[in-house]
């Protein structure tokens, strides 16, 4: 059984020019794929997710986008992907610093949202070296290949727009199977909202938010997510795995960088205080603010 | 030559579950919505059904019910449970009719289903007498009544402020708004501010379209048409499928009578055109 291969040739040719390897096949029926979604410069996150994604003897690990944005030290997070080489898609963050533009295109429309996104992206702009914004315009947008028979799209947004928001409670059954078709999919993995969920829609077709692990999930709690993915033939099994990591230390660091008091209180308590007006009624019922 | 806007996806549903029919006679209304207008009439919960079934087949991602004001169906609720069995819901009140009970079931079908329910609440002034200047006197004590029964059904409104009521733009402006919806004890204030359409009865209150107010591209670039909701949009009423929420009493903007039959670009001939264009407006919150 051919396990994985690549289906895009622009990305078979990006991964190529990259000398990155093709997935790594374990001599295991099921193979085990990890993702990444937006690291917001939570580079304390990464070092424990990596760690974690490691012990775990996962098959394959790909980042969804937006290295950078609310944290600290923004060009810590590119050199240790490019250190290990590990493959991923562009964000609109990283759409943005590579192509000098003046903001995130987060895709918020409050102006509350737009403010602190806004101190972000200067913030990260200001501090990501030339070399490394050159490497983020050379990540695809997306990155398909089979696992298993199932053909997967990893994409940062949705696989129509890379900002574009991919909410539980708003991305209905319907729409999420006309996606799939549109896009010719069986599984679709993505980031961007901060939160993880999957449906699973029918003939093994799943739709995955990997959620991030750039800041906490707005739940009060300090840990953050990444997601594991088992594929064996047509069976697919998501996992969303928490991750401590020192968070204290990360919150030291973004004092010292004075970055707002707002995005360190999210770090600390768990619970969102900004960029948060674009979340939908129910999600944003289960947060403190 | 006018700019024509491919549906790119049919992601939102509009559905006018009132009709052109109205408990208040708002004087920027840009469809004239009133106790007496019965331009187009209310939609049966059978009827909604059969949206529903037309939404899924097309990815329909979410709905939106408006009127006139929806809570004069009395269907609204069913209409709501119904939807909520398949995507998110957003209803577009004048909050008057929001009474203790009708809110505790709100609340409830919101918690019963896996999708958001979101209440969307108009304000179109700081205080009683700018506000009753145009919705009409008495109506904003009616309000704030409402405001206070959803905020203890534990429902957190977005609150939507038109352009009419001075100084919203602003930062101040905005300021005190969300000062006015955390009186009532919502504590996470939701704001959408609209801008105003002068069709309808703003073209008395204030004027109307000039001639050059158009959208003048003769074409538009898919992310220059993704800004525009009419990319993604139909809107259902007793007399069929429109482009938008806006155009309805345009004969031209009917697109057909189901939504299959209106998949097709539209052009952009429109004053309102030039007003989403240039604001940047969208209906969606």
């Amino acid at each position: 059984m051919r396990v994985a291969e690549l289906q895009s040739s622009r990305v078979a040719e990006e991964q190529s020019r990259r000398n990155e390897p093709p997935l790594q096949l374990r001599n295991s029926a099921t193979l085990q794929l990890a993702f990444i979604g937006g690291i917001y410069s939570n580079y304390h996150a990464l070092v424990a997710t990596l760690d974690d994604i490691a012990r775990r003897g996962v098959d394959a690990t790909y980042f969804l986008g937006d290295l950078g944005a609310f944290g600290p030290h923004p060009d810590r997070v590119p050199a240790l992907l490019r250190e290990r080489g590990i493959a991923g898609i562009q964000g609109n963050y990283e759409e943005s610093l590579s192509s000098d533009a003046s903001d995130c295109h987060c895709g918020y429309t409050d102006p509350r949202d737009n403010h602190y996104a806004q101190i972000s992206y200067d913030y990260t702009f200001a501090n990501t070296s030339d070399d490394h914004k050159r490497w983020m315009g050379t990540l695809p947008r997306e990155i398909r290949f089979i696992a298993g028979d199932r053909k997967f799209l990893l994409v940062h947004g949705s696989p129509r727009k890379i900002n574009e928001f991919l909410w539980r409670s708003t991305s209905p059954e319907p729409f999420l199977d006309k996606l799939l078709r549109d896009h010719d999919a069986d599984v679709i993995v993505c980031t961007h909202t901060g939160l993880h969920w999957h449906r699973a829609l029918d003939r093994n077709r799943h739709v995955i938010n990997a959620g991030v692990i750039g800041r906490p999930a707005n739940d009060g709690h300090t840990n953050v997510w990444y997601t594991l993915v088992r594929v064996s033939n047509d069976h697919v099994e998501v996992e969303f795995v928490p991750v401590a990591y020192d968070h204290h230390a990360l919150a030291d660091e973004m004092r010292r960088e004075r970055l707002p008091d707002e995005f360190v209180e999210t770090i600390l308590t768990g619970w969102w205080t900004t960029c948060l007006e674009i979340l939908p009624a129910k999600e944003r019922a289960a947060g403190k603010w | 030559m006018t700019a024509s806007i491919p549906l790119l996806a049919l992601d939102t549903l509009w559905i006018q579950v009132a009709g052109t029919l109205c408990n208040i006679a708002c004087t920027h209304c840009f469809i004239s919505c009133s106790p007496t207008n019965d331009s187009h009439e209310m939609i049966s919960l059978a009827e909604v059904e059969r949206r529903l079934d037309e939404a899924r087949e097309l990815g329909v991602r979410e709905y939106y019910f408006t009127g006139g004001e929806p809570f004069m169906n009395r269907d609204m609720l069913s209409i709501l449970e119904a939807t909520l069995r398949q995507g998110p819901a957003t209803v577009l009140t004048n909050g008057m009719l929001l009474r203790s009970e009708t809110c505790r079931r709100l609340r409830e079908l919101s918690d019963a289903s896996d999708y958001s329910l979101d209440i969307r609440v108009s304000l179109d002034g700081f205080d009683a007498e700018s506000h009753d200047a145009i919705r009409g006197r008495g109506v904003w004590d009616k309000v704030m009544t409402g405001l206070r029964n959803l905020a203890d059904a534990g429902i957190n409104p977005v609150i939507t402020v038109t352009t009419a009521a001075e100084g919203v733009e602003t930062n101040e402006g905005r300021a005190r708004f969300l000062d006015i919806i955390r009186n009532f004890g919502f504590t996470k204030p939701r704001l959408k501010v609209l801008s105003l359409f002068r069709i309808g009865a703003e073209e008395t209150r204030t004027r109307a379209y000039e001639e050059w107010e158009r959208i003048a591209n003769e074409s538009l670039t898919d992310d220059e048409a993704s800004t525009l909701q009419c990319s993604s949009c139909r809107m259902v009423t007793s007399k069929g499928v429109y482009v938008c929420p806006i155009l309805i009493e345009e004969p031209e903007a009917k697109m057909g009578e189901t939504l299959a039959d209106t998949l097709r670009p539209f052009p952009l001939k429109y004053g309102a055109c030039h007003t989403c264009w240039v604001d940047g407006v969208t209906c969606r919150t």
